[in-house]
């Protein structure tokens, strides 16, 4: 097969977006699964907001390009997926919107039933896609029914199939753990303590469910006439880096750990992509009627004009985002998200009892330090 | 229930609701960017304080136009695919640009702006928010050269074996006469939309007298926004309309409710329809303005929906191609009538400001409040109006709307979709009125250090 071509290399810059996608949003759904669960106050749920703050936002734009250059490159692509997969993408809407607006909305009021209802929705609307993502590409993968007319044929419950539901839970059980390990990087105090403690609590069930689903592909891609590249050393790395963030974790590596939680997110989806190319949305009716990266493309003009479009701009947007990245690098603790301190506060810090309820046990940098237990 | 029917309404909804919050997150963002920049060419603490005000309506108001803008992204794939099929290899690059090139910047920088007035130097802070005004406007012309090709496709051809336009020429795309005006025009009617939300919070605390140099300094920036700006919008409102004329016509006599030829024509002040006789029963005209309007001259031709309607049956088929005329009509006189009204009122603000009477002016400061509305009934009579008046259209002249609908989608899905849709974004409103109400009514806050005003924004 000749892989020198517009067609594919836009199949490779949308299998691209979808894993800068997932690595990024990744975490911040895994931050927002998790906010009622490594908090027990209202100061802890903002310094764990306040992680992702200044770049939910920015995450969340990979999407809407993964989207906008699905449908510019593979209008075929973009149409019978997303009228296809019609109600689990509906879901995700509404997930997207309450938890996009939860997290402006929830601090602009102080009362405590306006901001436990926010923080339903920052939790719901993490969760919600963080499975059914999952769910989505695996039906992709595994194929659905499509008819002549590049038509979807099924219903919703097609598409609710036991290797699409163990994709689900694998997509939740790799972002919560992304976002545990990315918690335990970005704070300080208690709220990494406890973060520290679920991820590694995560760190197995991740893995192991992750090796069950990669399995179940491989034998899919077996059973079927696949004519997908053989992803080969990508899938046994993503499942042999899955259980190294554990370790990494044990022995407070937390830049490392999260390196990899990210890494395996990435190669799970190349994986995906792998086996897909050179189609796009298999036909489970009849091989004969996929949508491959040829039939279902743009104008070679179109892609052209989008290449140049891409060249240009992508670098643009990767060097300021990494700056902003940079930019917010410091750990979030309680004081950070207190606001200036107030004089009276600062003779409380020196002279009196702790006004926090502030650990003092877990200080140290990213290395050593007592091991507060699992 | 038939899909087209619930889609075109969930179309409708979807985009009327995310259009409310739009033109104010573009103006708002400039106007804040303004309001920054004073503040640190002068270092005077008003201007800080009037940022961080005006600010954090920007923010919550900034909210609900993402979300929302989600919604439209995906709704060509889901409930119109066909029409995406059809349309994508055109299409659907200025929505990836939009996203790659204004989406990225706007949120990144809006992540920098809101975070970083402890983390940032000064200079480069501010130079975060004018991103985002730059972001969101460069968002705005993406988006209406992909709406301008829907109102007069260029730059394409159709291939007939695979069913589709495809793309010719994305300079023809980017230079369409209808985004040339299209773009100015909803711009300016962002300033101005951005700028009336100025005028009436500053005008309800003028009249119980809170910080009066803080919203007198304000009203100032939103009254020569209302102005300048609503007077540009009638400019280039004018110059779309004739263009329209000349690339639409269904869609202007419609909006005239115009139905036989005339010359010279007269322009309607109010009318009443009788859709079914293809006339007007009643109708009030102001003698030979249409056709100064139209052809800027006093006896120029305007074609009528009869005639055009039987032109269109020769070319394309038979069929009814008139859309809706009692909502294009009327959405246009509410459009224009609102328009009017604001550079009016604004006129009198700028005028009782410059006689230094502003502020003892109660009855002018009363009326601010109730002119909130008219920006957003503006805007959205204009897409009515804009989207109404090229049905049964959804590409003028080269696809119709009934055409585009998803053939896979069943009724029940789309009606689960729309009352989903409604409901939660009902939900949504109430919540983000009560949020925007709350911060206008409270007022500017304390802070004076850029580091106090951080503090005060991050979640």
């Amino acid at each position: 097969m000749d892989y020198f071509n517009l067609e594919t290399l836009w199949f490779g810059l949308i299998a691209v977006l979808w894993v800068g996608y997932f690595f990024l949003e990744g975490f911040d759904f895994g931050v927002g699964i998790l906010l009622p669960v490594v908090s027990e106050d209202d100061t802890d749920r903002r310094v764990v907001i306040n992680t992702i703050g200044p770049v939910w936002d920015g995450n969340e734009v990979w999407l809407l390009v993964a989207g906008g250059a699905t449908f510019a490159a593979f209008p075929e692509w973009y149409a019978t997926l997303f009228s296809g997969f019609y109600l689990p993408l509906f879901l995700i809407l509404v997930a997207l919107i309450i938890r996009g607006v939860a997290f402006e909305f929830r601090s602009k009021h102080d009362h405590p039933s306006w901001r436990r209802t926010w923080d339903l929705a920052i939790v719901v609307g993490s969760a919600i896609p963080a499975v059914l993502w999952g769910v989505a590409f695996a039906n992709i993968v595994r194929g659905v029914p499509i008819d002549a007319d590049f038509e979807y044929t099924g219903t919703f419950f097609t598409l609710l199939n036991p290797y699409a539901l163990l994709g689900g839970l694998t997509t939740l059980l790799l972002f919560t753990l992304h976002g545990a390990v990315y918690l335990t990087l970005k704070t300080d105090g208690d709220v990494r303590v406890r973060s520290r403690k679920v991820a590694m609590n995560l760190a197995l069930p991740a893995a192991f469910s992750l090796v069950v689903f990669l399995m179940w592909t491989f034998v899919n891609a077996l059973d079927s006439d696949d004519t997908g590249v053989v992803p080969g050393v990508v899938p046994v790395a993503a499942m042999a880096l899955a259980f190294v963030v554990g370790w990494l974790l044990e022995t407070r590596q937390e830049g490392w750990a999260f390196i990899v939680s990210g890494a395996v997110i990435a190669l799970t989806v190349t994986t995906l992509f792998l086996n897909l190319y050179p189609r796009v949305m298999p036909s489970s009716t009849d091989p004969e009627f996929s949508l491959t990266v040829f039939n279902a493309s743009s104008t070679s003009t179109t892609l052209t004009l989008m290449t140049v479009v891409a060249l240009i701009f992508t670098p643009i947007v990767l060097i300021y985002q990494s700056w902003s990245y940079y930019v917010f690098r410091h750990r979030i603790d309680r004081d950070s998200v207190s606001g200036p301190r107030t004089p009276i506060q600062l003779i409380a810090d020196r002279y009196g009892p702790a006004t926090t309820t502030r650990s003092t046990s877990d200080v140290g940098g990213d290395q050593g330090g007592a091991e507060p237990g699992p | 229930m038939d899909p087209l029917t619930l889609a075109r309404w969930q179309f409708g909804t979807t985009t009327i609701y995310h259009f409310l919050f739009v033109p104010l997150t573009i103006g708002l963002a400039l106007v804040v960017a303004i309001m920054q920049t004073m503040w640190h060419r002068t270092d005077n603490p008003t201007y800080l304080r009037m940022t961080k005000f005006w600010g954090k309506l920007l923010l919550i108001n900034f909210a609900l136009g993402v979300v929302t803008g989600i919604v439209q992204e995906f709704q060509f794939g889901m409930n119109w695919s066909d029409y995406s099929r059809f349309v994508g290899d055109i299409f659907g690059a200025p929505l990836a640009m939009e996203g790659l090139i204004a989406f990225f910047l706007e949120s990144t920088f809006l992540g920098l702006w809101i975070f970083g007035w402890d983390r940032l130097p000064r200079r480069m802070h501010l130079a975060s928010i004018w991103m985002v005004a730059i972001g969101t406007t460069i968002s705005a012309a993406f988006i209406l050269a992909a709406n301008s090709w829907m109102q007069h496709p260029v730059g394409f051809t159709i291939n007939e074996e695979l069913g589709r336009a495809e793309l010719t020429s994305f300079v023809a795309v980017l230079t369409n006469p209808t985004l040339l005006i299209h773009f100015p025009h909803t711009i300016f009617s962002a300033l101005v939309t951005a700028g009336v939300v100025v005028v009436a919070v500053s005008g309800w605390h003028l009249l119980r007298r809170n910080e009066v140099d803080l919203f007198h300094r304000s009203m100032k920036i939103g009254l020569a926004f209302v102005f300048v700006a609503g007077v540009l919008v009638a400019f280039t409102g004018h110059t779309q309309a004739q263009v329209m004329t000349d690339q639409q016509p269904m869609k202007m006599a419609a909006a005239e409710a115009l139905w036989d030829t005339e010359q010279p024509a007269g322009f309607s002040i109010f009318a009443v329809g009788d859709r079914e006789g293809g006339r007007n029963s009643f109708n009030l005209v102001v003698p030979n303005l249409l056709s100064v309007l139209s052809t800027n001259s006093l006896d120029g031709e305007v074609r009528g929906i009869n005639d055009i309607q039987a032109e269109y049956e020769a070319t394309f088929g038979p069929g009814n191609y008139i859309p809706n005329v009692g909502v294009v009509y009327w959405s246009f006189r509410i459009m224009v009538g609102s328009g009017f009204a604001l550079i009016l009122l604004s006129g009198i603000g700028l005028w009782l400001m410059f006689s230094n009477r502003l502020v003892e002016s109660r009855w002018f400061l009363r009326l601010t409040l109730p002119a909130l509305a008219l920006p957003f009934l503006a805007n959205s009579t204009g897409w009515l109006l804009t989207e109404m008046g090229r049905q049964p259209w959804v590409v003028h002249g080269v696809l119709l709307t009934e055409d585009g609908v998803s053939p896979s989608v069943g009724g029940l899905y789309v009606l689960i979709t729309l009352v989903g849709f409604t409901l939660l974004y009902g939900v949504l409103a109430v919540a983000d009125v009560w949020l925007m109400r709350k911060y206008a009514i409270a007022g500017p806050t304390e802070e004076t250090t850029p580091e106090a005003v951080g503090a005060a924004f991050t979640y």
